[in-house]
């Protein structure tokens, strides 16, 4: 056998070795488990593309195509997007969208930090004691507490604004506590000690070295704050209620066929339209979603 | 520094309060929140569960009459219940075998891992809304691809899915088993974690796959499996957005006059937490739906304790316990 044929094994500093060549039968079978393997997730990946598929497909047929049996269009008719702007207020809902996840996510990653900081970097009796208490709240059933949070808004006089949507989240969230916590805790000691020798306050050492320590685990918590509120149904149902002009895209979604009387070519159109900025940012930040879940199961 | 010496901590009384204070600034957001947005509406939930209430005149004493009313008149309570343990106990399971499945294919080949991650993964990110209206399409028995595949097939009366009461709950499933992606991601990392020499091991002991698979890999990931599993209990009960859009879209209704509707079609969709808005948002009853809430915050509770219970006997912490 010849050398060139040999596999090599880089190792870890740089040098190769040569390894063991591979017999032709060893080749053959590792050949053909290769192409088992990407034959059943190339399969498995058609299945979920599918219905993507669907949706793309009847979002460009003609109002008259998408009542017939056919999956494919033609003609391509790319004007059911502009006519989805022109039937609902689009922009306007997708502003009222934008501005509760932002300013959501700003009130959790401001108000958590601290909160985080305080339960991992910091040692005082009845810290344990509090940790348990934010990974319970993260159990809790949200129904349990809605009821009296109605009432409050209620007597606020904030149902019909965005307020019970954002206010809330500047007073700390229990899930990105957690995960910040999480994350803090991997941060060695020794730097914030070192902060402290030079005489740096407890705020400063937090803003100076663990946030830009912690960015990865901050963008994280942001992308999955966003990601909640861009998509949430329930909170805007219920505090909005029938405002229409701060319906959120959810809402307006969720009962777009109905109220407009259109075909499923606009529906999905307009469903199309509502999941771009999420594919959009999931394809800028895929690799901080990756971590951000893994760090959520693995580490619990 | 930390200075733990108790001597050193009495010279330092100024000190130590303005540490306390420090500690306080840094959780108060926290305490702040939990006081008055879990603590306080929890126990006031507890008050108005004993309570008839309406929003419009204050609370009326009603003893236990809600629980009495849940447990022994209302035949919704119970449809509702039966809806929820259905979806609970086909679709968490389902989940976390699919979800192992993908990530252990996704383990395999040398080239391309993230090209497929990408796939599975991103579908679980999409906005409920926008999912449910996407499978009501797919899936409506008229010009949907599904039952125009299945014609084509040869199934000439094929089912009406979110349309019929027999299949709306199989169609909700499918909905629900598309984004499985965050869980298989969780998954995922589970099984690259596993020691690679424990499976050469295995090799040199000439261990079957499934061996493999049940002494070396499944023991790796019962953290996992135990974290989904909860999860997974817990979320089902607040299962809500997608059985909501489906039922009025087919009930043909908006928003306004949703509370007629939901559960639709025929009440197969009624799940716990869509019926506890229907008796609150829908029908005024808030204190019904207090109690409502109560109970499902039992049942939770209750659900995880044996949860924690049993899992002290199948799932193995690498470390030795909870870190």
């Amino acid at each position: 056998m010849l050398t060139a044929e040999r596999q090599m094994i880089r190792l870890p500093d740089g040098r190769s070795i040569a390894h063991r060549p591979l017999s032709p039968a060893e080749r053959r079978r590792r050949l053909l488990a290769s192409i088992g393997t990407h034959a059943m997730l190339i399969a498995t990946s058609v299945m979920f593309l599918l219905p993507m598929v669907f949706v793309i497909a009847t979002s460009l047929m003609t109002d008259h195509q998408s009542l017939t049996r056919e999956l494919w269009p033609r003609p391509f008719e790319w004007g059911n997007f502009a006519k989805v702007f022109a039937r609902i207020d689009l922009l306007r809902f997708t502003w009222n969208t934008t501005q509760i996840a932002v300013l959501s996510t700003v009130g959790v990653v401001v108000s958590s930090i601290p909160v985080a900081y305080a339960l991992s970097r910091m040692r005082w009796r009845g810290r344990q004691a509090a940790f348990l208490l934010v990974l319970a709240t993260l159990m809790l059933p949200f129904q349990v507490t809605v009821v009296p949070l109605y009432v409050i808004f209620v007597r606020l006089h904030w149902i019909g604004s965005l307020k019970p949507l954002i206010v809330p989240s500047f007073f700390g969230d229990a899930f990105s506590i957690f995960l910040l916590r999480q994350f803090f805790l991997t941060i060695p000691d020794e730097l914030s000690d070192a902060a402290r020798v030079d005489g740096a306050s407890e705020w400063q050492i937090m803003t100076r070295v663990i946030v830009p320590l912690a960015k990865p685990a901050i963008a994280a918590i942001a992308l999955f704050n966003f990601l909640y509120n861009w998509n949430d149904f329930f909170g805007p149902l219920l505090y909005i209620g029938t405002n229409k002009h701060l319906y959120t895209l959810s809402l307006a979604l969720s009962e777009f066929r109905t109220v407009h009387h259109v075909e499923w070519n606009l529906t999905m159109a307009a469903s199309l339209l509502f999941m771009l900025p999420v594919i959009v940012i999931f394809f800028l930040a895929q690799r901080v979603f990756v971590e951000g879940v893994t760090l959520t199961g693995v580490k619990g | 520094m930390r200075f733990t010496v108790g001597a050193e901590r009495r010279r330092r009384p100024r000190r130590n309060l303005k540490r306390r204070l420090t500690i306080l600034a840094f959780m108060s957001p926290w305490i702040v929140g939990f006081l008055g947005f879990i603590l306080y509406p929890m126990l006031a939930t507890l008050y108005f569960s004993f309570t008839k209430y309406d929003l419009l005149s204050n609370p009326i004493p009603y003893g236990i009459q809600n629980y009495v009313y849940m447990f022994t008149k209302d035949p919704d309570f119970w449809i509702a219940v039966r809806n929820t343990v259905w979806i609970i106990v086909w679709g968490v399971p389902l989940q976390i075998g699919l979800s192992i499945l993908t990530a252990w294919m996704l383990t395999k080949p040398k080239r391309g891992m993230k090209v497929y991650r990408t796939i599975f993964f991103m579908p679980s990110l999409a906005p409920p809304v926008a999912v449910a209206l996407a499978f009501l399409f797919i899936f409506n028995p008229e010009t949907g691809p599904i039952n125009v595949l299945l014609s084509h097939l040869g199934w000439h009366d094929p089912p009406l899915w979110f349309y019929g009461r027999q299949w709306s709950k199989p169609a909700m499933l499918i909905l629900g088993l598309w984004g499985i992606g965050s869980t298989m991601i969780i998954f995922l990392a589970g099984l690259l974690d596993v020691p690679r020499q424990l499976y050469e091991a295995a090799d040199i002991e000439g261990a079957s796959g499934w061996q493999k698979f049940r002494y070396v890999t499944w023991p790796s990931i019962t953290p996992v499996v135990f974290f989904s599993l909860v999860t997974g209990v817990i979320y089902g009960f607040q299962f809500f957005t997608q059985a909501y859009v489906s039922s009025i879209t087919v009930a043909g209704v908006t928003t306004t006059q949703a509370a007629t509707s939901v559960g639709s079609p025929n009440r197969s969709l009624l799940f716990y937490s869509v019926y506890l808005w229907q008796q609150g948002w829908g029908n005024f009853r808030m204190g019904y739906a207090s109690a409502l809430a109560w109970m499902l915050f039992m049942v939770t509770m209750v659900c995880t304790i044996l949860l924690v219970k049993t899992s002290k006997r199948w799932v193995h912490y690498a470390g030795g316990g909870f870190r």
